[in-house]
């Protein structure tokens, strides 16, 4: 630019050198006068202390090999050994189906496509998986790449169509290969959801909790608005009585009671599933709350101009409201569903195994004993990396969902 | 217009009156529109201009007397609601676009989701629209990314797309800085020499001289007088009418 070269801007106050180099960025930012530099100096000596300190444990005193003899526990709790290929048919179907949707319905979502696929590759560095877990994720990668390469050949007319059907093929497939089908001697026999275990049951738990909650949620929101008043007060009822209980009770009256409220001769729910049904009805409440406020915030005018247009009321709730509202609440929905995923921890209380059930599990064997910051570190490091993933796909969304608001 | 002619009264409203709470909006109001004709309703805010022009759609309910459209009469019966909802545009004065929808998603939705049109027939019938108005280069392009004028004319093109017999205007200029009211008001003169019926709340007072055939005043709820442009510049016969005139000429 021509004429900014020769206006006294707050830039070209600063000597040249110091403007673009890590040594001027320091100086402006972190010593800019006494109070600052004093709190950089402190702030710093604190880092160091607790970083000094931590790794120390991580790499003197720590004892790993806790992590490795229990590796297989954690990822998959008591599922066979031998059914899982099924598990790893699940991911790279998993990759397949994220590659082709990514690119038939690239655009709005493409952002958080690429978290997804960033998600196996992140994984290939934690320390302790083995070199196979690494291949097996590699291909997953590689499963993904594929699809989206592939999907760019097909003759395709209605996208957002088609990726509905998948996900629904995929959804399908996945519980019957996770299942099973046939006889126990059979070349996929069935595998009892309470031998499901550690991260693949905290993975799914959260997803079906989170899938399932989702559309009841917005149903209770939109009925919590509802002209009828029988509609309204049912709404209402439901959502403030699960607000004001804790997951924890609910999940203990699912294991007790759901079996209750069931017809006689009901097949006895799985506690797993019992557990799945509490967390469901539980994360409902809240997206039904936070869909509200995305309802709130539309405009009377937006109402008017589909009824004016003739629109049915539920086809401008479908066309014109709940877009606009979800959209405005993606924000807060992912942030509930991130502690959604961390709150399925609490299924550990209910004498299921997910990571956090294991984990305990695990520092409770003699002959691991001691072990607990190591097993819960790992954890932690299993949990950030999924849960960072979630937040950082909401931001990529919201971005490019703002493209067309303004 | 001869003798011969069957005169058509595709809007009657006799004796309508809308009570919000207490504050009665709408007294005794009593119009008959034909087809083709194109009525300006004028008076000063709060006269209850929007909530009768509101009241002819039903986006407002009247609790007595009679609204009958293209013969159709409006009463509880949801029916009757949505046809007549489907044969009367309305453009409003906040545009009310749908913004999370392109401009030709915004065309098209009603056609296919109302009329059960096919897309592509839906497309090529707003393209046709969007020339009418006269941005076809904007199709592609989401509600916030136009100016106040485009958006207006988006929202006339929208409500055309259902191919109504009737358009309502709610001063459909008010929200728009003095340069773009021109090209908003050359469409809707466009439409009302193609015949159509329309129904116009507004200020301007040249349009309301140059296309309609007669002008309504309200106030306080009630129409204190109608008659031609030419009756209302030259003679007009209230006293409120012609202090309104006054002050706004
Ligand atoms: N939803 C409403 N609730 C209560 N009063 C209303 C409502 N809408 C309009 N009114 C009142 O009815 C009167 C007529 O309003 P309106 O038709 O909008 O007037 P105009 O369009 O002529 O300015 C005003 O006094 C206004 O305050
Ligand atoms: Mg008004």
């Amino acid at each position: 630019m021509t004429t900014a070269a020769g206006t006294p801007s707050d830039r070209s106050v600063l000597p040249v050198t110091e403007r673009y180099t890590l040594l001027g960025w320091v100086r402006r930012n972190l010593f800019s006068d006494l109070f600052n530099s004093l709190l950089t100096i402190v702030a710093l000596a604190f880092i160091v202390f607790v970083a000094r300190l931590l790794l120390r444990w991580a790499f003197v005193s720590a004892e790993w090999a806790v992590i490795p003899a229990n590796f297989n526990l954690i990822m998959r709790g008591q599922y066979p050994a031998v059914e899982a290929w099924r598990l790893w048919l699940v991911i790279y179907l998993l990759g397949t189906v994220v590659g082709v949707s990514w690119k038939l319905i690239s655009g709005q979502f493409s952002g958080a496509a690429r978290v997804l696929i960033a998600i196996p590759f992140a994984l290939m560095f934690v320390p302790f998986f083995s070199m196979g877990t690494r291949l097996y994720l590699l291909i997953t990668v590689v499963a993904a790449s594929t699809g989206y390469l592939v999907a760019g050949f097909l003759p395709i007319q209605r996208r957002g169509r088609a990726v509905a059907y998948l996900i629904l093929a995929y959804l399908i497939v996945m519980l019957i290969l996770l299942r099973g089908v046939g006889a126990e001697e059979g070349p996929m026999p069935p595998v009892q959801p309470i031998l499901w275990g550690g991260l693949l049951l905290s993975l799914l738990l959260a997803f079906f909790g989170i899938t399932l909650s989702f559309p009841l949620g917005v149903l209770l929101a939109l009925g919590r608005q509802s002209k009828l008043p029988a509609i309204r007060v049912i709404s209402v009822v439901y959502i403030e009585f699960i607000r004001g209980v804790p997951l924890i009770s609910l999940l203990f009256m699912g294991q007790v009671m759901l079996q209750l409220f069931l017809p006689d001769g009901f097949p006895l729910v799985d506690r797993v599933l019992r557990a799945l049904v509490a967390i469901t009805l539980f994360s409902a409440a809240y997206t039904a709350e936070n869909v509200r406020g995305g309802l709130q915030s539309i405009s009377r005018g937006q109402y008017e101009a589909a009824q004016a247009l003739g629109l049915s009321t539920f086809q401008s709730t479908l066309h014109i409201i709940l877009p606009q509202a979800l959209r405005a609440v993606i924000p807060v929905l992912v942030g509930q569903f991130i502690s959604l995923f961390k709150d399925t921890t609490l299924v550990a209380l209910v004498g299921i195994f997910d990571l956090l059930g294991i984990a305990r599990t695990i520092i409770a064997n003699p002959d691991w004993l001691g072990t607990h910051p190591e097993v819960y570190a790992f954890v932690a490091v299993l949990f950030w990396i999924f849960s960072y993933s979630m937040s950082y796909a909401s931001r990529r969304i919201e971005q490019r969902l703002g493209v067309g608001e303004r | 217009m001869s003798e011969n002619d069957a005169v058509e009264e595709i809007i009657i409203c006799q004796d309508v009156c809308k009570w919000f709470g207490d504050f009665q909006a709408l007294k005794n109001c009593s119009l008959r529109v034909q087809a083709q004709e194109v009525v300006v309703i004028i008076g000063p805010s709060g006269s209850g201009k929007s909530t009768f022009i509101r009241c002819i759609n039903r986006l407002e309910e009247h609790q007595a007397g009679d609204i009958i459209v293209d013969g159709i009469p409006l009463t509880r019966d949801v029916r009757n609601i949505e046809q007549i909802r489907s044969e009367a545009g309305m453009v409003f004065q906040q545009f009310n676009l749908f913004p999370h929808l392109t401009v030709m998603e915004n065309i098209t939705l009603a056609p296919i989701q109302v009329r059960k049109m096919k897309k592509e027939e839906a497309q090529e019938t707003a393209m046709g629209l969007l020339n009418r108005v006269g941005i076809p280069e904007q199709a592609d392009k989401y509600p916030g990314q136009l100016s106040g004028g485009q958006q207006q004319r988006v929202a006339i093109a929208r409500s055309l797309a259902m191919s109504p017999k009737i358009m309502l205007f709610d001063e459909p200029t008010s929200a728009l800085d003095p340069e773009m009211i021109k090209e908003v008001l050359d469409v809707m003169q466009e439409l009302a020499e193609t015949g159509m019926t329309m129904l116009v709340v507004t200020h301007e007072m040249g349009f309301a001289r140059e296309v309609a055939d007669r002008i309504v005043f309200m106030d306080a709820g009630e129409i204190m007088e109608v008659g031609t442009p030419e009756h209302f510049f030259t003679n007009a016969q209230h006293e409120r009418t012609k202090l309104f005139l006054s002050q706004i000429l």
